[in-house]
């Protein structure tokens, strides 16, 4: 084997790993902003390093690979964005389980301050 | 050999969405099972050395079929009822 | 090297039927998208890595195709939960 071939094979392995825990932890987190960062940024990871393998294997595809690559690195935070921000517009807060909720969800009191605004 | 058990594990995975999405009364849930329907029929044709039908599957099933049905729904209710909806409008 | 393609494999259909069980069970609108959207990014990856397997360049193209589409997709879903389609 080519230094070539382990490189890739070695990124294949990983991205393989990461993508299964990325379903494993949107199987086992227990809300939907933990389900979100499993399954958004593991798989994020997982994906580019197995496209990034692919590549590294068959040399000739390497341009292709990396416009899919660059293309999963613009789109996937935003899209993950765009579930957390659609998620907390509808009042599905997050669990929260320290003593002093102030300091972790600052934004909530806005939103409940905004909501009482707009019923007076 | 390991061809067929993918092919089936892919295709029990289908058969196992489309029974998920007629039996859901949410309509909206419904429409979220089309498109894992459309992602599997897709990996289904590649798998079957297809890959112009699964580019078309692609384009219309993800997108085409979940922007329709969501525009239906904005404009129409998003749960299903066991009651005649018609007749209780037109009363 | 055909292990590796083996294992990969297995592990990619495991992650692909865990987010479908988290599909099926999930409680809120929410769950169910999150879950989507993470099938749609496994199954863009399970394409590139079926047409090395196959060895066809051009199968590469699908891949390319999906990534697009199944974003928008998720954007517009996300849109319609706010609110704001």
């Amino acid at each position: 084997m080519s230094i070539m071939e382990i490189i890739g094979s070695v990124l294949i392995l990983i991205g393989s790993i990461f993508l299964f825990l990325g379903g494993l932890g949107i199987y086992r987190m227990p809300d939907i902003y933990n389900r979100l960062q499993a399954g958004t940024k593991a798989t994020t990871l997982g994906a580019m390093s197995l496209i990034l393998g692919v590549g590294f294997l068959e040399p000739s595809w390497m341009l292709k690979s990396l416009i899919i690559i660059i293309f999963i690195a613009f789109s996937n935070p935003i899209s993950s964005h765009a579930l957390a921000r659609a998620n907390y517009k509808r009042k599905h807060f997050p669990l929260i389980l320290s003593e002093d909720k102030k300091n972790m969800d600052a934004y909530r009191e806005v939103i409940e301050q905004e909501d009482k605004e707009d019923k007076s | 050999m390991i061809y067929f058990v993918l092919i089936a594990f892919l295709l029990l995975l289908m058969i196992a969405a489309a029974v998920y999405s007629i039996r859901q009364k949410d309509l909206l849930y419904a429409t979220l099972a089309t498109g894992i329907i459309s992602l599997v029929l897709s990996i289904l044709f590649y798998l079957l050395q297809a890959p112009d039908v699964a580019l078309t599957e692609a384009a219309i099933g993800v997108a085409l079929t979940t922007i329709i049905f969501l525009i239906t729904i904005r404009n129409t209710v998003r749960y299903e009822s066991d009651e005649d909806n018609f007749k209780s409008e037109v009363k | 090297m055909t292990y590796i393609i083996y294992i990969a494999m297995v592990l990619m259909a495991l992650g692909l039927l865990m987010a479908f069980i988290r599909f099926i069970k999930g409680p809120t609108a929410g769950d169910r998208t999150v879950a989507l959207d993470t099938l749609t990014t496994i199954g863009t990856a399970s394409l590139v890595f079926l047409g090395f397997m196959f060895q066809r360049f051009i199968y590469v193209d699908v891949a390319l195709v999906y990534g697009v589409l199944g974003f928008i997709g998720v954007i517009v879903i996300a849109r319609y939960l706010e609110g704001a389609l």
